[in-house]
């Protein structure tokens, strides 16, 4: 069960935030679940609390997808894009934007499943539009996949300040 | 629905002025303590019209005010829409990994289905 379940955050070259996550399952499946609607909506809800009214998914080259989620006390957020690859069971290239956006331009994500020895490693390869783009997406708060209260934004604004003035 | 729509400007705004390394010192700076134009200036090498056009920037997306009296006019680090985009983020972070833990629990139930579709077929075979 080695690395089963544990989901790390990584950021090679300059515009890319890779995230990797291990199942415990064939490959088949998992790219079922990832990318039928029926499938999408029993999984990619979030956290308890939060549903996803909306999955529609049309899975061929150029068409699109939206999902749409609500939490209990209201809350709401949406993305959509359209595919632009589409290898079964193998890989999956689509744009990636946010109904309310947090980042300037689009994002591109690439999703792999490599099976080995029964187990299916998901790999999700999201590129943003600059270098700075990912930067602020990183030093905001993903990295490590450690959520960063204020003061450890504030230690990072620190550290980079004394990077400017060295 | 308007809030939302106001939260969500708000959040572009914070993070479009964060996107810039040096707007990023400058509220670095602003941390340790308020600071004025000239202060802000000197351990950058840059002009003062170029700091306070960053200031500007910062300044309309609440990340900073400055003060209307005093003669040096110094800023001050404004934590509140820190502190939003840092829930935002928490948030994906929370999200993504919810649904993972529940994508697991799915391909469980996939896998038995499967094993006992197969039985089944290898039944109707045997008969």
């Amino acid at each position: 069960m080695r690395n089963v379940g544990k989901m790390t955050i990584d950021t090679p070259g300059d515009r890319e935030v890779v995230m990797t996550r291990v199942f415990d399952a064939p490959r088949q499946l998992v790219y079922d679940a990832y990318t039928k609607p029926e499938l999408i909506a029993r999984w990619l809800i979030g956290p308890p609390g939060w549903t996803m009214p909306v999955c529609e998914v049309d899975l061929k080259v150029g068409g699109t997808y939206h999902y749409g989620w609500q939490s209990a006390d209201g809350k709401k957020m949406g993305s959509h894009g359209i595919y632009q690859e589409i290898v079964p069971p193998e890989r999956v290239v689509v744009t990636e934007s946010f109904d309310d956006p947090w980042y300037p331009g689009e994002a591109v994500a690439t999703t792999t499943f490599v099976e080995a020895g029964g187990r299916t490693t998901m790999t999700m390869s999201v590129q943003y539009d600059s270098k700075q783009t990912r930067d602020m997406v990183v030093k905001t708060g993903m990295e490590g996949g450690v959520a960063c209260s204020f003061d450890h934004l504030e230690q990072i604004l620190a550290s980079q300040l004394q990077s400017a003035r060295s | 629905m308007v809030k939302q729509q106001l939260n969500s400007q708000q959040l572009d705004a914070t993070f479009a002025a964060l996107a810039d390394p040096t707007r990023r010192a400058i509220l670095a700076r602003l941390a340790a303590g308020d600071a004025s134009v000239n202060e802000l200036a000197e351990p950058f090498d840059m002009s003062q019209p170029a700091i306070s056009k960053h200031l500007r920037v910062l300044e309309r997306a609440g990340l900073i005010s400055r003060s209307r009296e005093a003669q040096r006019r110094p800023c001050r680090l404004e934590a509140k829409p820190l502190a939003a985009a840092d829930e935002w983020l928490e948030r994906y972070r929370e999200f993504w990994e919810a649904s993972f833990d529940r994508l697991d629990s799915l391909l469980e139930e996939m896998k038995a289905q499967k094993k006992s579709e197969k039985l089944q077929k290898n039944r109707r075979k045997k008969s």
